[in-house]
């Protein structure tokens, strides 16, 4: 039974699972990184997820509805940062505000522009792997790699261009420096010159521009459809993921294909086991407290991360 | 001289914060409003007079605070102890799912023991379940919201898996249909472990009250777990405890009190409280378990906790406020044809939240800046 389970498709399906908490996760380590704690990662996932769906029925295009959910991620993430950084206010609270905005907003416009809660997606974005010629015929371990590795959407291949950019943005370049310093010792940076209120608008940006970027993945490719709170908590386990990747880009995507397995193998097991199908569901949240658990001790978040900068400190 | 005068006038400000952010989210709905092509002034004007123009009105915002208050209290009272409990969703769904259970198996038992003994369900349902972010924080130090959220989706697994195993028996009607329940539900519990509704105490002061209204004595509950809470946080050890901790939880372990006990102790409370929703669910209401996707009480109580500052009496007072707008904002539903969707409602209680947080920070930044000059 376990050899039906553990096969190529399974992993391909695992990775197609990881993505969207990757990119949330990435959204978390951006934000943390420059020293503000992002709970608001699950209403930008929701929000990109409906404003994905919305506008490529609209505009027939599937990347039009992927750039909209992505300044949908941008304005929400606008608007924690005015509260956090301009204003100073308490981030977890801002955060709640977010997912609450989110949750009541998407099933607004959906009722208002579609009369329905649950909107089917009616333009795919392509899969390119499909389209490959037939190489590797009669061979079983090509036919497998072509499926986990070249059978995704192109989302999946951004996905990757963006870990490593972000890698390289966040440990090679003196911005990555800059925004480092600015989670860890804000005063030492201020001292030095950095201006931390942009780079911390800078970093709460970029952390809503992926999370509705994740949300367009969740809806349009993983989906195919919008419906009212969607996001099921990813926001959440992608911050788990975040902590469990001790706040790095690579270390945040092997615990989103963590996540991603044991979410590929619950929806597997689904049907299949003689385990009730509301226990399968509970799977990836009892790995995000397990995760969370095993990770205290181990994992550092920045010295400043939740703590507003206040210039005068006397 | 002068400079007290403006100082007391700013904490005066202070105070009524929440008013003004509700005011500008009243102004923010109407530009939503607006921009949708609606009249902002018939909305809040149907809005309004359904809601508290009449004992109908009234009666039902009290029956939408009543939830809210106890969601409100969970938020508020773990507050206090500095931790933040959104696991609100996760611990009314297991208090309510147990308070059911007690309510439909224990059908033999008499009202007097029956009814204590479901709110004691409730409660302990809640109090476990916000046990283990509790245990989990005192213990090993990890972080209070992500568990409590996850909590939340375990806990609507569980009851789904639940309500399957005690399903209610098909009707003849649905046997003679061949259909399934449409949301699965449990049994109807017991008559005698049903709280009567306002009605009858406001017949029995020759009150004239429709009899139709759902407002229950779990309104009564409510306000009596709002007193309780005041009482436990301002008038017992415990919940100097439990401020002490809030406050500084280094300052407070050094003057001997045990930070862990009392954040374990805080959750627990927090969290019977938010179990407690089951009494007017399904004490008060459905008489029955029904599984449904997250109504949300649990994150509301957030926002009406916030509005409220974290003090049972505003607490109960922005609870209110909120059943009237959810209540308003269902007939404005009514009124204008799905034009005006509910949601609307869930929105400017977004933005109400924001604007606490934001003129909270501005009002404190002032007055330090003018306590510098005096």
């Amino acid at each position: 039974m376990l050899g039906d389970i553990l096969n190529a498709q399974f992993i391909a399906s695992s990775i197609r699972v990881a993505t969207p908490l990757a990119l949330a996760g990435l959204g978390g380590v951006f934000s943390e990184k420059s020293g503000v704690v992002n709970i608001g990662l699950e209403g930008m996932i929701l929000t990109g997820a409906f404003a994905a769906v919305a506008v490529t029925n609209f505009a027939q295009n599937p990347w039009v509805g992927v750039l909209a959910a992505v300044l949908v991620g941008i304005f929400l993430g606008l608007i924690h940062a005015i509260t956090c950084v301009t204003f100073k206010a308490n981030q977890i609270v801002s955060g709640v505000a977010i997912n609450l905005f989110a949750s009541g907003i998407t099933i607004f416009f959906s009722w208002l522009l579609f009369g329905e809660t649950q909107i089917m997606v009616k333009t795919n974005l392509p899969i390119w792997g499909l389209f490959l010629p037939n190489i590797g015929e009669g061979s079983t371990f090509v036919r497998n790699m072509i499926v986990i590795f070249a059978h995704h959407s192109p989302l999946v291949y951004l996905t990757i261009i963006i870990f490593v950019l972000s890698h390289i943005i966040i440990y090679k370049t003196p911005f990555g420096l800059r925004l480092r310093s600015v989670g860890e010792y804000p005063q030492a940076a201020d001292t030095m010159g950095v201006n931390i209120v942009n780079m911390r608008y800078i970093a709460v940006i970029t952390s809503g521009a992926l999370a509705g970027l994740a949300g367009s993945f969740l809806s349009l490719e993983q989906a195919h459809f919008f419906v009212k709170e969607m996001s099921g908590g990813r926001g959440f386990i992608a911050l788990a993921a975040m902590i469990f990747g001790k706040w790095t880009p690579f270390g945040t995507a092997g615990a989103a294909l963590l996540f991603g397995l044991g979410e590929a193998l619950a929806i597997r097991l689904q049907g299949v086991a003689a385990v009730p199908v509301q226990f399968i569901n509970m799977v990836p949240y009892l790995l995000a407290i397990f995760v969370l658990v095993s990770a205290v001790g181990r994992a550092v978040p920045p010295a400043a991360s939740g703590v507003p900068y206040e210039k005068e400190i006397i | 001289m002068n400079n007290i005068k403006k100082y007391n006038y700013f904490i005066f400000i202070e105070k009524i914060t929440p008013l003004i952010a509700v005011l500008l989210a009243l102004l923010v709905g109407s530009v939503v409003i607006l921009l949708i092509g609606e009249d902002p002034i018939f909305v809040y004007k149907t809005l309004f007079s359904n809601a508290i123009g009449n004992r109908d009105g009234w009666g039902n915002v009290l029956f939408r605070a009543t939830p809210l208050i106890f969601t409100g209290l969970t938020v508020a009272f773990a507050f206090r102890c500095g931790l933040f409990n959104i696991g609100g969703e996760g611990q009314m769904y297991i208090g309510t799912f147990l308070a059911a259970w007690v309510g439909f198996t224990f059908t033999d038992l008499p009202a007097l023991i029956l009814i204590p003994l479901c709110v004691l369900a409730a409660a302990a349902g809640g109090a476990l379940w916000a046990a283990v972010p509790g245990i989990l924080k005192a213990k090993m130090g990890v972080h209070e919201v992500i568990i409590t959220i996850m909590m939340n989706w375990i806990a609507s697994s569980l009851t789904f898996y639940l309500v399957l195993v005690y399903k209610a028996p098909a009707t003849e009607d649905m046997k003679a249909a061949g259909v399934q329940q449409m949301i699965p539900h449990t049994s109807e519990i017991a008559e005698a472990a049903r709280l009567p509704r306002l009605y009858h105490i406001f017949k029995f002061f020759n009150i004239d009250f429709p009899s139709y209204n759902q407002v229950n004595v779990s309104f009564l509950i409510a306000i009596g777990i709002a007193i309780l809470a005041y009482y436990i946080l301002w008038k017992t050890n415990l919940g100097y405890e439990i401020r002490a901790v809030g406050y500084s939880p280094l300052a407070a372990e050094y003057g001997g009190i045990s930070v862990s006990r009392n954040i374990i102790l805080a959750m627990m409370i927090s969290g019977a409280f938010a179990g407690l929703v089951g009494t007017n669910e399904v004490m008060g209401f459905k008489y029955r378990w029904r599984q449904e996707l997250f109504t949300n009480l649990g994150f509301n109580g957030i926002a009406v906790a916030l509005l409220g500052k974290n003090h049972p009496l505003g607490v109960v007072l922005a609870a209110i406020l909120f059943g009237i707008l959810n209540y308003g904002g269902a007939i404005v539903n009514i009124y204008t044809e799905g034009r005006i969707p509910r949601e609307l409602i869930m929105v400017l209680q977004a933005v109400i939240v924001i604007f606490v947080v934001i003129s909270d920070e501005l009002v404190k930044r002032i007055i330090r800046r003018r306590r510098k000059i005096a």
